[in-house]
């Protein structure tokens, strides 16, 4: 085995390190945790008012 | 005492309008540049405003200060958001603001007296570089804190941007920059010749792609979904996007030393990362524009969408253009012509500042706790002039830079050049001129900004009413 045949078998296991990615991200078991994180956007608009609130009248 | 119940919304603000100050700095700037480019003897006789010095202000002042603002308002904004917590890090946050907006004015003064290291986009000297790692540092610790402290279980994908953005600058600028002092003005870099040109390039393609485009991923992340109302089109896209991005833009460097003395494979190796770079790319892009499926009607009245979307359009352009350029053969044509510097622009001013003033005019509002900008019609106008300036700017630099690759590229049948280069000088300067045009419309834009800016954040009155009551918490 010389240096080449590893150059190659890193590029195998970055493949493979990908798709194990995307079987990850889009499984099953993923939705809903993602579901959620996708709204947290939208989730914490009370602690924003309150900060405004207070800001202001600063 | 500050109440742990309230974010920090100082800090935010500080940096959101310094973005705007540092925007119209850095553009002048470059309209100056642009001017001299186009009346070459403009300033005859006075070092300090000679072309040479100020380019490099010019691309230090629009990335760093205006984008790095634009940055920083905006991950400290949405870390806090996202995390549901107050930023951690007590005094290390005004230090970040005040040690930015010290190095930034520091650059102001080096470089046009011609203090420089000479390496682009990493231009600025040896106690300046020192002074950057100890902000970089306190910026690391200040975001990363406030994400150990986070009251949600998830850490939200615009966060992960933010994050490898911050950590890839440090190390970028950790490596690159070293460099063995000789004065206090005056260093040299540690690395000899092809392995300094691969170091420094290596830096500036993911000066690239990790401050130009992963930290404005993380503001598009945040800002398209907030502004249209409904969650990212796929989260799990985002995460896919996230990953592949940052493998892979590593890698791409060598496409700026095509035909060098650069090894011939690391070129090859650039260049295949360089064209794998699409497909994240487009993900990325595809995912915030389909964002607003379902509510496409919202585009035609909300001005700040507009320049969030439009500047994912450009985002797609010059990612599309990027791989392309970066095939040796296209570069070949491409290298050293003012097509490079139509590229970059419609990244810069078509993606990087479009996002950051569609995010800022978002931000504002709701920093002050107003319904809305003081105008919305001059958000309006302001989009128009931005989009309209881009095009000619890089429409023109398109045409100047294929002429100048043709004719540097052309030979008589007896193998002499048949252009001399000052032949193809002169047949750009039409191109100047529509440039220096395209320029002067985006920098207007910035002086409609900075007035609707502060007519926002001076309109009090209704403002306190808008905010509905909250329970107390």
């Amino acid at each position: 085995m010389d240096i080449n045949d590893f150059r190659s078998l890193q590029t195998v296991l970055a493949f493979i390190a990908f798709i194990g990615i995307v079987i990850w991200a889009y499984s099953k078991r993923r939705k809903k945790s993602f579901d959620d994180a996708a709204n947290l956007p939208f989730a914490d608009e009370d602690q924003h008012e309150s900060t405004v609130k207070r800001e202001n009248k600063k | 005492m500050e109440s742990q119940a309230t974010y920090n919304y100082k800090i935010v603000r500080q940096f959101a309008f310094m973005t705007v100050i540092w925007g119209i700095v850095g553009m002048l700037v470059g309209v100056i540049v642009a001017a001299q480019l186009a009346f070459p003897t403009l300033t005859d006789g006075i070092s300090f405003l000679s072309y040479g010095r100020l380019r490099p202000l010019h691309t230090n002042a629009v990335i760093f200060a205006f984008g790095g603002s634009a940055l920083f308002a905006t991950s400290y904004y949405v870390v806090q958001r996202t995390c549901q917590t107050r930023l951690w890090g007590g005094p290390l946050v005004p230090l970040t603001f005040w040690g930015w907006n010290l190095v930034i004015v520091l650059a102001a003064i080096t470089l046009p007296l011609g203090i420089t290291s000479s390496k682009e986009y990493a231009e600025l000297e040896w106690p300046i570089d020192l002074l950057i790692t100890v902000i970089w540092v306190s910026y690391a610790l200040v975001f990363f804190g406030t994400i150990v402290k986070r009251k949600t279980p998830h850490i939200y994908v615009a966060n992960w941007f933010y994050g490898a953005f911050i950590l890839v600058v440090a190390l970028l600028h950790l490596v690159n920059s070293a460099a063995i002092p000789v004065t206090l003005t005056k260093s040299y870099s540690l690395y000899p010749g092809a392995i300094d040109a691969m170091i420094q390039w290596w830096y500036g393609h993911n000066a690239v792609g990790f401050f130009l485009t992963a930290g404005f991923l993380g503001i598009m992340y945040y800002f398209v979904p907030k502004q249209a109302g409904r969650p990212v089109f796929s989260y799990r896209l985002s995460v896919v996007h996230f990953w592949a991005l940052v493998s892979t833009y590593m890698w791409a460097g060598p496409h700026h030393l095509h035909y060098t003395a650069l090894p011939n494979w690391t070129q090859s190796v650039g260049m295949v990362f360089s064209l794998i770079l699409l497909a994240p790319s487009w993900g990325g892009m595809i995912n915030g524009i389909m964002t607003l499926s379902g509510a496409w009607h919202k585009l035609r009245t909300d001005p700040v969408l507009k320049f969030l979307i439009v500047s994912l359009s450009f985002y797609g352009m010059s990612t599309f253009e990027g791989p392309m350029m970066s095939i040796k053969t296209v570069n070949a044509l491409s290298h050293y012509t003012d097509w490079t510097v139509g590229h970059v622009h419609s990244g810069a001013l078509g993606w990087v500042a479009m996002v950051s003033i569609g995010a800022l005019y978002s931000l504002f509002p709701k920093l002050y706790g107003r319904e809305g900008m003081f105008s919305k019609g001059l958000v309006e106008l302001h989009f128009w002039i931005a989009t309209i300036g881009t095009v000619l700017y890089i429409a023109a630099m398109w045409i100047a830079g294929v002429m100048q690759g043709l004719m540097w590229r052309a030979v008589n049948a007896d193998g002499t050049l048949t252009y001399s280069f000052i032949e193809s000088v002169e047949r750009t300067y039409p191109f100047y001129y529509i440039r220096l045009l395209g320029g002067i419309l985006f920098l207007s834009g910035m002086f409609i900004m900075i007035y609707n800016v502060v007519r926002t954040i001076s309109n009090k009155g209704e403002a306190d009413e808008a905010i509905p009551q909250v329970a107390a918490h």
